[in-house]
Order: C-alpha cells, then structure tokens, then sequence
C-alpha cells in the first residue's frame, strides 16, 4: 500500500476521533477490585476442580507424579496406536520421552515448519508438549510455543498431549496474567487451550474435532514444585 | 428453504422480512437456534447481581476505552511497531481492499484461507478479491458452508444457524469431489476438516479478524473453538488481520473479564477451546508461525458513530450476538432479512454509520423495544434507547439538540404526508374551536373513510370515526347511580 495514503488516511482517523473525543477520560475499570471480590471456591483441591472442568470439555486427565509420568506417556502411547510421536528436544520433557518404547518413532521438531510441513501433516499423530500453567476456574492450559516447541506441535496433530505441573495452577486468568506477569514478557503467540477443537456449527450439534486437534491429553503432575 | 433468498439489501427489508416469515422451515431453525443459545447463556449466568457486577466492569472496560481512544490506538501503533507488526489504516471498504489486494500482488498469493472475521464481510472481501482471480477461502465450519453454497451468514457467531444438516449434507455432496452423501454430523465436519486442511497447507496468505486490541503490550486477541483461526494466523506466510478501529483496550488484565463475557454471552460457554494472542510474526530462532504479521484498522464510519455522545455506546460493542438471540423481530425474519453485514438489534444501530441512514432507515423500526437487548448485553449498550435515537433521526432533517452533526443519511425516512398529519393534529389540538368543528365532520363522513391502506390494513381493520364523537357521547351519557334506570328503560317488556 502506498505509505502517503496510509499516513492520510491514519492522520485523518485520528483528527475526527480526536475532535470528538470527552475531555473526561474517565477512571481506570476496577479489574483489580472485581476478582479480589470473587471468592475462591473451597470444596475441593485446585487440581481437582481443575481436572473435574477439563474432563467436561473433553479433555482426558491423567493424574501422575513428577516420577512416573513417563509411564504413564508410554500407556497412553500404547492405548492410542500412536506411532509418531513429536516434541521438542531440549525440554524438560525430552529425556522421559526419548525413553519410550522403541515401537514409536519420536520425532524433534528440529526443522522450519516450510521443510517439516510432509512429516507434520501426513505422518504425525500426537504433539506432546509442556504448559506454563493451568486454569482451574475453566479447565484451561497455558501454553506458550517457542523456538524448542514451535506454535504447529500442538495445533496440527490430530491428539495434543500437555505435561502439566499440579503447582502451576491458578484460579482465573487474571491471576495467571497477575502471576505469571504476562503484560512484560508475552511471547510471539501465546494461547489457552480448553480440550480438543470443536464445532457447533452444524444444526448446533455439538462436534468435537474440527481443525484443531481431536483429542487433548492432559498428564496432571501433583508433587512439589520443582519436583 | 424457498429457492427465493432475502437480498443483501437492507433496503429490500420488509420485503426480506415477508419472504422468511413465509417460509416455515427457515422460521423453525432460527425458532430452535434462539432457544437453544438463550437456554445455554442463562445457564451461564444463574445470578442476576453476579451477571450485573461482571458486565458493569466490562462496560466500565469498553467506555474507558472509548474515551481514550486516540491515545489508544496511538499506543497500540508504538508497541505494533516494536513488536514487528505492520500497521495500515483504511478508512473505508475500498481502502482496505486495496491493501488486500496489494499483498496478495506482492507475495504473489492465488489463494487466502480466511478464519471467521465480520469485518471481512463487512468490506467484501471475498468478492473484492474474486474479481481481481484470488480466491478467498471460509475456514470456519459455518462460513465454509456458506460459501459452498452461494449463501450468506445469518448470525454472526452461528453464521450457517439456517441451515439443516440434511441442506448442509446436499451442499458437501454436490461441492466437495468425492464427498458422498451424509447426514452424519460427525462425519460431515471430518469432510469439512479433510477438504480445508490442504488449504492451511499451502496457502501463503491467512486472513483473520480480531476480537480484541491491546494497546499496553501490542497484541491481537482472537477468541474461538475450531482451530482455523490458529491454523489460518499460524501456518501461512503472511498473517493479515483486519478489525474496526474501535475493538482496542487499554491493559491486557481488560480481556480476562471481556474474554468471559463473551463467549457466556455468545453460545452459553464457560470458555472457548482457544484464546489466541499474537504478539509478533516468527522471531529468527522460531521455527513457525508467519513471517509477516499485518493488521488493518477500519474506520469506514465508526468515526460518525464515535463523533455523537449517545451513538458512542455502539462502539462498546463485543460483538457476542446476545442481542439478536434474545430479539423476537429477529427470532421470527432471521439475519437474512435484515440485509446488513451485522443483523439484529446491534445491526440496526451500527449499520446506519457504517451505511447511511438512507438504504438502513427501516432498521431500527424492526423491534418491538422490549428491551431484552439491552437486558442481556453484556457491556450494557443501551440499544432500546439508540433505536429511538436513530428513528429520531431518520425522521428529522435536522440533527437533534445533544447532537453535533447531521448523520449519513439523516432525515432519509422523513415523509411529507406523515409531517402534514402531524401539523394538522397540532393545529386540531391546539385550537379548541376548529377541535369542536372537526369532532362534528368527522362522524358526518365517516363514509368517506378509505377501506385499504396499505400496511395498516394488511392485518388489521379499517380505521373508521365513530357514528358520534366522544364528545356527543359524554354529553348523553347517564350518570352510575342511574345504571338500573337505564337497564330498565332498555329492558324488552
């Protein structure tokens, strides 16, 4: 587009606006003051209510230790016929998952999409990949893709598996964002994932698996942090 | 469905209207579509105090937004910037086709896959680009549909609600090879998902609206459940978004509240599967996600609604579609009839600026102002109050007292027949002699009353002046205490 209109068109956008615009520009939305309102239900665990919210959008959750989730992984793998499996290399995750069975062949996503694009779409079956956290008021998962594992490894699959640490868990999004302070520091793409892609738009008959994957696999970690 | 369709005319509004109120399979889909989302929204929603606290905070979000929205978007142009986002202002339909249009040219792109975006719509750009060979392709389940069958959206978050399975079965049948003939549902959303995944594939431009803008960290929020609009923002070269100039917020903390009053709003859910923010194209070290990042911001009347105080609460809006599933107009004609991008009662109160009070002055006439739109919104735009507002204005050449400007269109639905009934009531009411005279005529020639006017007695009765006027009436009239008197004067002995 030729930069002289766009620079016309923007200064003449912003002189009606700015003409018409209240000198009163109002006080700042009480976001703050809203949640810290909202009480936090007691009834059970955070991981539970989490759990119970993710199993409601379809999600399938795992529950499993910092130590014996890579067991848990490989009957998952096991039970679902997955015979392409993908993750990143030099995660946390990497070493529990480059132990499973030799029946699966593990890929790293260790190309550009452009040149990876044949095994990503006709060959793999699952993305696995890590969480920044989760959402218990939704049964939400944070998931920030990055270099190691890219925005594809969880969207392109037809069954995305998350790895997910019981302590990263907060009540609302507002308190992940508070938390986890997402304003300074957000990623090219980040995303919360709430069970597998689904559609209505059919007669308002509920589907699930349209573009995104079909399945979501959630492997809960309870433990201590770090563990 | 009648092989007749409503036309995208708002100006063909009431002949729309009587088309689908005549065809009662299209009533009952939308009949059934409104119950089911209004069922699911109120579930969502069980406390009333709870549901006005929520949704003050979100209107306290959009006005605040509103009220600063030069500085706003200035913002947002710095961190698009920092970010390594391109940004281009369009102030109209054709404007923004062009800047379409010259980055398909420049990256040399046959095809576009486009998720769910009004905004496109609102533009046309499917057929913009059409006519200069390039094929925009609807990702999105509904649109798909849609397009497959020549059609248009009726609703903006359930765009296909007017169709059947057993409609959308014919239309994969005859458009999609190889296809066959289903009324699976499950089985027609795999062929769907198998014929477009191709598409994402090697499509080297993807196309998406936007849900909200965030001015604090530069970032474009998308809110959906199927996965194109991921695919579309992700897999292609080159990710072009296009949204109103209106859809910015302040700090990134305003979309936890706006995210869930959205979607409780729209189909009744807790949450979307994906809330998608992007915040840049693909950094040197990443290994997807598209090379270009580009966001239009359209004004194309926005401004004009933005100008007037009271109009300004349209921009408010979030685009939910709450009140169009909770309208009774909108229940019984569907979107279709409406013949604007945006049906409903938010169709009839943002159309006018986006269009002109010209071709859309029978929309806001088309609601009973019941209110529920206002009701349910859930950033409290006083829609019932606007239409009155438009009416108003559709009726009068000159712009009222609060307003500052004439709108596009103002005064369009003024009628000289209707301004001299007016006048001569005036003159009747106010002078009690020439009052007295008429009340004496007009029974005296009550047989000179027309039988069909047109509108009024489509459905209704003649209007006819009494055989006595109320006066003479009264002035025969027998006192309560005497009601025996009057049963036994008329009793037939």
């Amino acid at each position: 587009m030729n930069p002289a209109d766009n620079a016309r068109a923007r200064s003449a956008i912003l002189a009606r606006l700015r003409e018409a615009a209240p000198a009163d520009t109002g006080t700042a939305p009480g976001v703050a003051a809203y949640y810290g309102r909202l009480a936090t239900p007691e009834r059970s665990s955070i991981a539970t209510r989490f759990a119970e919210r993710a199993r409601s959008w379809r999600a399938e959750v795992v529950d499993c230790t910092a130590h014996n989730w890579a067991e848990a992984l490989a009957r998952i793998v096991a039970a679902k016929g997955i015979r392409h499996l993908l993750a990143g290399r030099t995660t946390p995750l990497a070493a529990g998952i480059a132990a499973l069975a030799p029946a699966t062949s593990l890929h790293w996503y260790d190309e550009t999409m452009e040149t990876f694009k044949p095994v990503l779409f006709d060959q793999i079956d699952a993305g696995i990949s890590t969480t920044r956290g989760g959402i218990a008021d939704t049964g939400s998962l944070i998931v920030w893709p990055d270099a190691d594992e890219p925005r594809t490894l969880s969207l392109v699959p037809p069954i995305h598996i998350a790895v997910l640490h019981a302590h990263t868990l907060h009540e609302t999004l507002y308190a992940a964002m508070q938390a986890q302070r997402w304003a300074g520091q957000l990623p090219t793409n980040a995303l919360l994932v709430t069970g597998p892609s689904k559609t209505a738009d059919i007669q308002r008959l509920l589907v699930y698996g349209a573009h995104g994957p079909k399945q979501l696999v959630i492997l809960l970690l309870h433990g201590e942090a770090g563990a | 469905m009648s092989a007749e369709r409503p036309t995208a005319d708002p100006r063909a509004f009431k002949d729309n209207s009587r088309l689908v109120l005549a065809d009662p399979v299209l009533r009952r889909n939308f009949r059934g579509a409104m119950d089911f989302l209004t069922d699911k929204r109120a579930a969502q929603f069980p406390d009333a105090d709870a549901f006005a606290e929520l949704r003050d905070l979100g209107k306290q979000i959009r006005q605040h937004a509103l009220a600063n929205l030069p500085q706003l978007l200035m913002q947002l142009e710095t961190r698009l910037h920092e970010n390594g986002i391109h940004l281009h202002w369009a102030e109209d339909a054709a404007a923004a086709n062009a800047i379409f249009l010259d980055l398909a040219r420049r990256h040399d792109a046959p095809t576009m896959v486009k998720g769910k975006s009004m905004v496109s719509e609102e533009i046309g750009l499917n057929h913009e680009m059409a006519a200069h060979g390039i094929a925009c392709i609807e990702t999105d389940m509904g649109e798909y549909i849609l397009q497959l069958d020549g059609d248009r959206p009726s609703h903006i978050i359930m765009p296909a609600i007017h169709k059947t399975k057993e409609d959308v079965a014919k239309i994969f049948a005859t458009h999609i090879p190889g296809a066959g003939y289903t009324e699976d549902v499950e089985e027609l959303i795999a062929i769907g998902r198998r014929a477009l995944r191709n598409e994402f594939r090697t499509a080297k431009i993807g196309v998406s609206g936007v849900n909200f803008l965030v001015a604090e960290t530069g970032s474009l929020v998308l809110v959906e459940n199927e996965g194109n609009g991921r695919l579309s923002t992700t897999v292609p070269d080159v990710h072009i978004a296009i949204t109103g100039i209106e859809k910015v917020v302040a700090t990134l903390d305003h979309i936890a509240p706006l995210f869930t009053l959205l979607t409780r709003s729209a189909t009744g859910q807790a949450v979307t599967t994906y809330l998608n923010v992007i915040s840049g194209p693909r950094r040197a070290d990443e290994k997807d996600g598209p090379r270009e990042v580009h966001l239009i911001l359209l004004d194309n009347g926005r401004s004009q609604a933005y100008r007037e105080e009271h109009f300004r609460a349209t921009l408010q809006c979030i685009r939910c579609g709450a009140c169009m599933n909770h309208c009774p107009v909108y229940a019984r004609i569907g979107g279709l009839s409406y013949g604007t991008t945006y049906p409903g009662p938010i169709g009839a109160i943002i159309s006018p600026h986006l269009m002109n009070l010209d071709s859309t002055r029978d929309l806001p006439t088309a609601s009973s102002l019941c209110g529920a739109c206002g009701e349910v919104c859930p950033v409290g735009i006083p829609i019932p109050d606007l239409l009155m507002r438009l009416r108003e204005a559709g009726r009068h050449s000159h712009p009222a007292a609060q307003q500052r400007q004439a709108l596009k269109g103002q005064g369009a639905a003024r009628s000289i027949v209707e301004v001299v009934a007016w006048k001569a009531w005036r003159l009747l009411y106010a002078h009690s002699a020439l009052y007295a005279l008429f009340a004496w005529i007009a029974p005296r020639l009550r047989v000179l009353a027309v039988a069909a006017r047109s509108g009024w007695t489509r459905t209704r009765a003649p209007l006819r002046p009494a055989r006595r006027s109320l006066r003479e009436q009264l002035a025969t009239r027998t006192p309560l205490h005497s009601r025996k008197a009057l049963r036994d004067r008329h009793s037939p002995d």
